[in-house]
């Protein structure tokens, strides 16, 4: 077993129990302290992938924004006291089965498409630079719409907070 | 270097781990004596502005007064409260810890003497810099106290704010130096034009960037007057008010770590890193320059702890969205302007024109919605 496998089973380790442990903790809090575990080993995946950008944009994004605003929203609309009912809800196989079909169906799509047997070309760095150029060159137009419905969202977020309960 | 002679005394097998050793060793070192001596300067420096003396019963002046003040965190009872979520509140003052140490690992503290120089050295700062809100919700939320969630829930809010004009205004000088290395960025700084330094706070967008990030870097270090999160009149000492012995000491340190790595990316984006300020001193160790600075924006830090009053929340939200957030995106126009026109006074003049212009309509916009200093209106007290 070579280190770069060693340190890939570790991650996955990471990433993998960070998720069921974000499944199944009874705190809503603790499950999404347990999300920023699972999203901080994803970004390390990333890193022995030789995508530094990939890795640290999803650290910016996931762990300093995203788990941010979910234990926020947590915070702000219900207690959070642990719930009282068992974690594993009555139809779980239903789940489970659903949850398989979408791998099933993912894992074929992927290893259909014609990059699924392509080796990585070897010491091959994705510079921030290459990245941009590309961003900017090529899927100009998907970043363009991409930003239009961001600014969209943030306004609608705003309008919707703008409306107050006037109270005599 | 000092360092390069160390390594080659070592085996051959183990040079590079010797060497990362001695690299971290040393920030360590360097920066943890930083803190020490900042706190005192920082009660010697606020006392001498509020008319009293400092600590000045420790050692010469009061300069031992850490070394007392460490041992006692170090013997203090280490109180858990029982209600507390013990796993989270242990590791809350390591997350705020290890990341504002990890920060200081992209910053060029002087030639040759960037510990890591990343391609995305800048993104791997503020990623690190996103634990710190992290920490504090946990800090705030596993203490079970109502006056740490305030403060944690105050904290999240200042950061999340902030945290938009801080990385946008830092956009500006990399957007100039076409890299997001810290090295690069520091050596498109180099040189000097009529003798004055190519800093990029000589330029109007520089200036303004540089305004702007330290403001930012002011609230994301929770420092006065945007010290809302650990309010002592309000809130006792907001998020880490359970804390006791040495858990306390490392929020206290994590907290001044990340004042000096916010300071040093200020350095490095706007000030020149460790360019010196005139050619003729180009012969003084470029890292003394480095902390020199360093030196300068902490003494600006405390002085400013001891002249401002601190913040309310309404002003401090006005202030973040109504004015920080469209005067960093104006400066993210402007510095595009400067990068496409003639080199000239020509375009020193309409760049500031168009910043002031700026200021000035959203200043007044601010002032006149009362942000900052009409009444505030209670919606639910009297």
């Amino acid at each position: 077993m070579t280190l770069p496998f060693l340190i890939f089973l570790t991650l996955t380790a990471l990433v993998l129990g960070g998720a069921l442990a974000a499944m199944m903790l009874r705190d809503l809090i603790h499950s999404a302290l347990a999300l920023a575990v699972s999203l901080l080993g994803l970004a390390a995946v990333y890193l022995t992938l030789q995508a530094q950008f990939a890795g640290f944009a999803q650290v910016l994004v996931y762990v300093g924004a995203v788990a941010i605003v979910i234990v926020f929203a947590i915070l702000l609309t219900r207690g959070s006291d642990p719930a009282g009912q068992p974690v594993f809800a009555r139809g779980w196989p239903w789940g489970a089965a659903a949850a398989v079909a979408v791998f099933g169906v993912l894992a074929a799509g992927i290893l259909r498409s014609p990059l699924a047997g392509t080796e990585p070309p070897a010491g091959v760095e994705a510079h921030a630079a290459e990245v941009g150029k590309h961003l900017m060159a090529e899927a100009v137009l998907p970043l363009e719409v991409t930003g239009l419905i961001l600014t969209v969202a943030l306004i609608g977020a705003a309008v919707i907070a703008l409306r107050e309960k006037v109270e005599s | 270097m000092l360092k390069h002679w160390l390594v080659a005394l070592a085996p051959a097998g183990v040079q590079p781990l010797f060497s990362a050793v001695i690299s971290i060793a040393g920030v360590i070192a360097v920066f943890a004596t930083l803190f020490a001596l900042t706190t005192v300067a920082e009660r010697k420096g606020l006392g001498r502005i509020q008319n009293r003396y400092g600590p000045n019963r420790v050692g010469p002046f009061g300069l031992l007064q850490p070394a007392a003040d460490g041992l006692k965190s170090l013997t203090k009872e280490d109180l858990t409260p029982a209600a507390a979520d013990r796993w989270v509140f242990f590791l809350a003052p390591l997350v705020l810890v290890v990341p504002a140490f990890l920060a200081l690992s992209v910053l060029p503290m002087g030639r040759n003497m960037t510990m890591v120089d990343l391609d995305g050295g800048v993104l791997f700062f503020f990623a690190v810099g996103a634990a710190t809100e992290l920490s504090v919700f946990m800090a705030g939320w596993s203490s079970r106290n109502k006056y740490s969630l305030l403060g944690a829930m105050r904290a999240i809010a200042q950061m999340i704010s902030y945290e938009v004009p801080l990385i946008l205004s830092a956009v500006t000088a990399v957007m100039m130096a076409g890299s997001l290395s810290t090295d690069e960025i520091v050596a498109a700084q180099a040189g000097y034009t009529c003798g004055v330094p190519n800093w990029f706070v000589t330029t109007p967008w520089g200036l303004a960037g540089f305004l702007l990030f330290l403001v930012c870097a002011m609230a994301e270090s929770n420092r006065s007057p945007f010290d809302l999160p650990e309010g002592e009149s309000e809130i006792i000492a907001g998020y880490y008010i359970e804390y006791s012995g040495f858990k306390f000491a490392l929020f206290f340190l994590g907290e001044y770590i990340g004042m000096f790595a916010v300071s040093g990316m200020a350095i490095t984006l706007f000030l020149g890193g460790w360019n010196a300020p005139a050619a003729c001193l180009d012969a003084v160790p470029s890292f003394v320059w480095f902390f020199a600075k360093l030196g300068c924006l902490i003494a600006f830090f405390i002085w400013v702890r001891g002249t401002l009053p601190r913040l309310r929340m309404d002003q401090l939200m006005n202030l973040a969205w109504k004015f920080m957030l469209p005067m960093a995106l104006l400066n993210l126009l402007v510095a595009g302007l400067w990068r496409f026109a003639q080199p000239g006074p020509a375009r020193w003049l309409a760049c500031g024109a168009v910043l002031a212009g700026g200021y000035l309509t959203l200043a007044r916009g601010l002032l006149e919605a009362g942000g900052v200093r009409g009444r505030r209106v209670y919606r639910f007290a009297e």
